[in-house]
């Protein structure tokens, strides 16, 4: 497949992995987080953990919009989807996300709600032309990648004057949950960020700059390949060997300093901040989220069905809050694999496959197994 | 009496509830469009049931419903997928199939035309395939009951003297062998999702096995333990299932699986694992490594089995893990699908 191939390669990787292995000091330990469900996927799907010295340890963040989106949302989007005039359109992975008492999308589909699956903000368009007789709501989720999307469908959806079409906006934002992380009460253990690919072509690099200039984290921007992982990797290892910390740039086929200004402007245009918004595992985190801007009113579906905000209480058992500050891996939660399987998801982690023990559980398992055995 | 009947207008009409009531438009429908499309001995007898002699051996027995949707698609249609998907199902116990049964529940409004496409490549699937459909029948259900048309299926056949196929049967140290590339059928149902319009050249691999089964049976005799074919779930799924049934693990090096390069493209585009992707004319055989190069060469001289591959082997694991070894230099688990990936994808 032509470039993708190029960045899967074996002979290169294998190279990586020796660079890797001579810079890595055997006297300490090497933390790095990468935020994005993305690069968590990458790791997991091409086996990047094999191919680490063993204090090289990587610590999966929150970077699964999916994953953060807290019960209470989907509570209010499955109260939202029953109402007989609603059309609710959803990207496939919100389906199976658990709300309150088990509830999902999916049970709520089954049982008479229509929700459709969309690919593109572009056919919610098309649905609510199609449909002039229902209420079109489109559940927009996810970081800086999807909301210019959401942009684009909300101008459309203004261009052809669509008097049926809303917006239950749940777009959060990178930068604050990486502030969150390095702010939690407890000491975090992490000695440098593998900065998200497709958020930093929206974004750029700049926003980046406190983590390296305040908190002293080295910062590597990288794409999704594991190429791109493992030379990313190696460049946080460089910076930690050589005691910096700067925001570098591993990801320059695509990302910029300043991002997409086209899209930022957009962003800026339609949307802004809420003051605090609720994320699963994480908490409340100020500033971490978009709604739409009051000029936008008509199109904001929390307005016009009048939606109440519920709050529900994570497990008291799920330990995702301290896997996502790295602080606990998958294994030491006693739901893994038990009560919470990707079938029976519990906390955030386990949700999408880009989560965190989702990921462990799919492609990983079989390390804890080996590693028993060799113990 | 004799009556006077208009002919079924097979270029304009559709099915209507008087075409499932039991009366004359039912018995038309039929004669007209379904014996005219499978044409067999049996049929023509015109009896609820038929009649067939039992062969000598051990017999197969299979059922099997399809709702793919759309019902046409590159390479087949729901006609054809139903032949060929049942008549896989009985060829992975080795057997060699007789007999189908077609059960139709139609949706009112149904065009004959598109009836009639179906049922003819039915008709040339169980053609091409040597069985007949020997016994069927016909439902109508109202507007908006059903998409279209539902066909249900059963199948029998009969497995050669002392051939014993079994899930259950893989041991540590045998060979993990695929017929051929990945994914084919699921990406090319999905190019034609309603909602999901991108161009390629990809068709179903959708066809009927039992060939190729006859020929790797020539070659290896006992000697494979048991085959699958890697529909819903895909590959991923067929290892799991037998890592439980056998009691043991898998080891497979994704290098040496093939997926064709469009097929690798589209799952890219879409997130999907081609592992996860639906086959409809691909199987998988897990066989003693004496016999390995044997049913492999039987294989890649089959039309079926050109791209044939050994993938892997069995490991003993009690955690029954199916492992691989990823073709950048690491090793991942090879794990079930969880939840939908494609609805209605057969």
């Amino acid at each position: 497949m032509k470039y993708a191939d190029e960045f899967r390669d074996k002979e290169l990787a294998m190279g990586l992995a020796r660079a890797i292995r001579a810079k890595a000091d055997p006297a300490r330990a090497y933390r790095f987080m990468e935020f994005c469900g993305g690069h968590t996927h990458a790791i997991a799907r091409y086996g990047l953990e094999d191919m680490l010295p063993d204090n090289v340890r990587m610590i999966h963040g929150p970077g699964c919009p999916v994953c953060v989106l807290p019960a209470g949302r989907i509570d209010m989007a499955i109260a939202l989807a029953t109402r007989p005039e609603v059309i609710l359109c959803v990207y496939g992975d919100l389906m199976r996300v658990p709300g309150s008492r088990g509830s999902s999308l999916l049970k709520a589909k089954a049982r008479g709600a229509d929700i459709r699956m969309v690919y593109s903000t572009l056919d919610a368009i098309a649905l609510a032309e199609q449909n002039p007789g229902r209420e079109i709501v489109f559940f927009a989720i996810g970081f800086e990648t999807t909301t210019p999307p959401t942009a684009v469908m909300i101008r459309a959806a203004e261009k052809k004057r669509l008097t049926n079409f809303s917006v239950f906006c749940n777009h959060v934002l990178t930068p604050p949950a990486m502030r969150a992380i390095l702010d939690s009460d407890t000491p975090i253990e992490i000695d440098g960020f593998v900065g998200p690919a497709h958020v930093s072509t929206v974004i750029g690099t700049e926003p980046y700059a406190p983590f390296a200039r305040d908190d002293g984290k080295p910062v590597v921007i990288a794409g999704f390949e594991p190429l791109d992982m493992m030379q990313a990797i190696l460049m946080l290892i460089e910076q930690v060997n050589d005691g910096r910390h700067e925001v570098e740039n591993q990801y320059r086929r695509a990302v910029t300093g300043r991002g997409n200004g086209r899209a930022i402007r957009e962003m800026a245009e339609i949307f802004e901040l809420r003051e605090e918004f609720e994320w699963r595992g994480l908490g409340s985190i100020p500033s971490s989220a978009l709604k739409l801007r009051p000029a936008f009113a008509h199109l904001d579906a929390e307005l016009r069905f009048a939606m109440s905000e519920r709050v529900v209480a994570d497990n008291p058992a799920c330990e995702c809050p301290a896997i996502l500050r790295g602080l606990k891996k998958p294994v030491d939660c006693k739901l893994f694999g038990t009560a919470c399987t990707p079938e029976t998801p519990v906390g955030s982690c386990m949700v999408s496959s880009e989560g965190a023990c989702a990921a462990h559980w799919t492609y990983g398992r079989f390390r804890d197994h080996q590693r028993r055995l060799a113990s | 009496m004799s009556m006077h009947q208009r002919r079924l207008d097979l270029k304009n009409g559709c099915v209507d509830l008087s075409h499932g009531a039991g009366g004359r438009a039912m018995a038309q429908l039929i004669a007209g469009l379904f014996h005219e499309a499978f044409g067999n001995e049996w049929l023509a007898r015109g009896n609820d049931q038929s009649a067939f002699d039992v062969a000598a051996g051990r017999m197969v027995m299979t059922t099997d419903g399809y709702v793919v949707s759309p019902l046409f698609f590159p390479g087949g249609n729901i006609g054809s997928l139903a032949v060929h998907g049942t008549v896989n199902d009985i060829a992975m116990a080795g057997a060699k199939p007789l007999y189908l049964s077609a059960s139709f529940i139609i949706e009112e409004g149904f065009s004959f035309a598109d009836l009639k496409r179906i049922a003819d490549a039915m008709g040339q699937a169980a053609r091409d395939a040597g069985i007949a459909i020997i016994t069927g029948d016909t439902k109508v259900v109202e507007r908006g009951k059903a998409d279209g048309v539902f066909i249900s299926t059963a199948g029998v056949g009969v497995v050669p003297d002392g051939l014993d196929l079994s899930a259950d049967k893989a041991r540590p140290g045998d060979r993990v062998l695929l017929s051929g590339s990945l994914g084919d059928h699921g990406v090319a149902i999905m190019s034609k999702r309603q909602n999901l319009t991108f161009d390629t050249e990809i068709v179903s691999d959708s066809a009927s096995l039992h060939g190729l089964v006859a020929d790797m049976v020539a070659a290896g005799g006992n000697g494979i333990r048991l085959m699958r074919d890697p529909t819903r779930g895909g590959l991923a799924a067929t290892m799991n299932e037998i890592a439980q049934q056998s009691n043991l693990g898998f080891r497979l090096q994704e290098e040496a699986i093939p997926v064709k390069p469009a097929v690798a493209a589209a799952c890219e585009l879409l997130g999907l694992d081609p592992l996860h992707v639906a086959n409809e004319g691909k199987l998988v055989a897990v066989v003693a490594p004496e016999v390995v190069g044997a049913v492999l060469a039987a294989m890649q001289a089959h039309p079926l089995g050109r791209d044939a591959a050994e993938i892997g082997e069995a490991v003993g694991d009690d955690h029954r893990f199916v492992q691989m070894a990823t073709s950048f230099g690491g090793g991942r688990i090879v794990d079930w699908l969880s939840g939908e990936q494609l609805p209605r994808i057969c």
